[in-house]
């Protein structure tokens, strides 16, 4: 049955923890319907803003936008900008938001897109503070999700390597707090373990267990992230994990059929080159749904509906 | 400070400020946000650990010839959540100041994250009181959950 209508337009997408079940599921639904369309964002700009570098989430949004006949301005890198020259972010906004629709920002510094949406007076999307928030991200490893599973409800969902660090885990465990019956298996080293803070929010809502163990068996979905290396303020601690959770064909063995098996991407030696041919292996479905993730939350803010 | 019937019974002050329902172990840190350090030429009298009806144990501190800003109340109510502020004139109550936390601390409490954008911008702090007790705050940029005791440090 379809619920009320939600109000998008003009809507700010900064923090997973600001989206219901509802808003979730009607970008997944719009994402699902939307086809490239040169007439629906015409006259419209988006300012990318890529304060530090990004392939997949730049190129994907840009995508997006000119599928649907908008039109793409921005920096990929500070170099040639004003902000070398000591320009605060505030006052790069200001004059930003003069020229565009839209902004969609990558900055390293954690709170900088809720500071650029407290700032401006056009819709903001946050696409990655330094370790805090990448909701979009989180948006299409759940549209993949329920894709292959046809259900976001009643998963067993495995989150393998770095949860500590990696802030699509982080986002992804707050998301399925909004579904029922979620089952975690946190999988990690000792010292890469989900922060108290976020298990405080799945207390209660989520049942969960941490094991060091690889463990695969019985899990409808693998979410396996890179142990970052620029996460790590000591390079010894890194050294130590790296490569502590290899998934190879035969750890895969042990997966179910109906598995699936994600990752955000870039990936270095966590999945080695011959798990892609396997048919759980879909980070390659889960990279592309990028696009029309991003075509429908654009549509939705800047039009409404 | 002298002994009546068994209880310590401490000075009366003519002018000043009298916080007491410290948490127990807290004045120092409430020492620290009034500002009192070696030079303070005021009466300051301290109590630690007294037994309190409310409290089981409490602090106590009677500062003369000092009254309290709004934002010295709010960090004060961020070490000490029970506390009770009283204004005094003449050996008189004349004020009683709430200790209360409000719903968000702006430019009172540092963001724990170094990687934080307000410790690296022009702009304050900006936290929001998610719980009182245990006390939570978390950062409205940045979301880092600060817990308790740890916020006391980060006073600005």
């Amino acid at each position: 049955m379809q619920g009320p209508k939600l109000d998008w337009r003009g809507k700010d997408i900064i923090s997973i923890r600001e989206l219901s079940r509802e808003h979730i599921e009607d970008v997944l639904n719009h994402a699902h319907q939307i086809r490239p369309d040169p007439t629906l964002l015409q006259g419209r700009v988006m300012a990318s803003l890529f304060f530090e570098p990004s392939t997949r989430t730049q190129l994907s949004f840009a995508t997006a936008m000119q599928r649907l006949g908008g039109r793409v301005i921005g920096f990929s890198g500070i170099e040639g900008t004003s902000i070398v020259k000591g320009e605060s972010l505030q006052d790069t906004v200001r004059t930003i938001e003069k020229y565009a629709d839209i902004i969609v920002i990558r900055h390293p510094l954690e709170g900088s897109a809720r500071l650029v949406a407290d700032t401006v007076s056009i819709p903001v999307i946050n696409a990655g503070d330094g370790a805090n928030q990448h909701p979009t991200q989180t948006l299409m490893d759940l549209f993949t999700i329920k894709k292959f599973h046809n259900r976001l409800d009643g998963l067993k969902i495995g989150l393998v390597g770095d949860l500590k660090y990696g802030r699509t885990v982080h986002s992804l465990a707050i998301a399925l707090t909004r579904f029922r019956k979620i089952t975690l298996r946190l999988i990690s080293p000792p010292n890469l373990r989900m922060p108290p803070s976020v298990l405080q929010e799945l207390n209660g809502i989520v049942s969960y267990t941490e094991t060091e163990h690889l463990d695969l068996s019985d899990l409808d979905v693998v979410y396996v992230t890179r142990i970052q290396k620029e996460r790590f303020p000591d390079i010894e601690e890194y050294e130590k994990v790296k490569g502590t959770y290899v998934i190879t064909p035969k750890v895969c063995e042990m997966l179910k059929p109906t598995a699936i098996l994600l990752h955000p991407l870039p990936r270095v030696d966590e999945i080695t080159p011959d798990v892609d041919t396997l048919p759980q292996a879909k980070y390659f479905d889960q990279v592309q749904n990028g696009v029309p993730v991003r075509m429908a939350l654009l549509k939705l803010i800047l039009l409404g509906a | 400070m002298r002994e009546v019937n068994g209880e310590l019974k401490v000075s009366k002050i003519r002018n000043g400020t009298v916080i007491d329902h410290i948490t127990a172990g807290m004045a120092p840190a409430v020492l620290k946000i009034l500002g009192i350090e070696q030079g303070c030429t005021d009466t300051v009298i301290v109590a630690m650990n007294v037994r309190s009806q409310r409290l089981g144990f409490k602090d106590m501190v009677k500062v003369e010839n000092r009254a309290l800003e709004a934002e010295t109340v709010k960090k004060i109510a961020i070490v000490a959540p029970q506390a009770t502020v009283n204004i005094i004139k003449d050996f008189a109550v004349v004020q009683k100041i709430p200790v209360e936390l409000p719903h968000e601390l702006i430019g009172i409490v540092r963001c724990s994250n170094r990687n934080c954008v307000t410790n690296a911008e022009p702009i304050p702090s900006y936290l929001v009181v998610e719980n009182r007790e245990p006390l939570r705050l978390r950062c409205h940029y940045c979301e880092t959950v600060i817990e308790g005791p740890h916020a006391s440090v980060l006073l600005l």
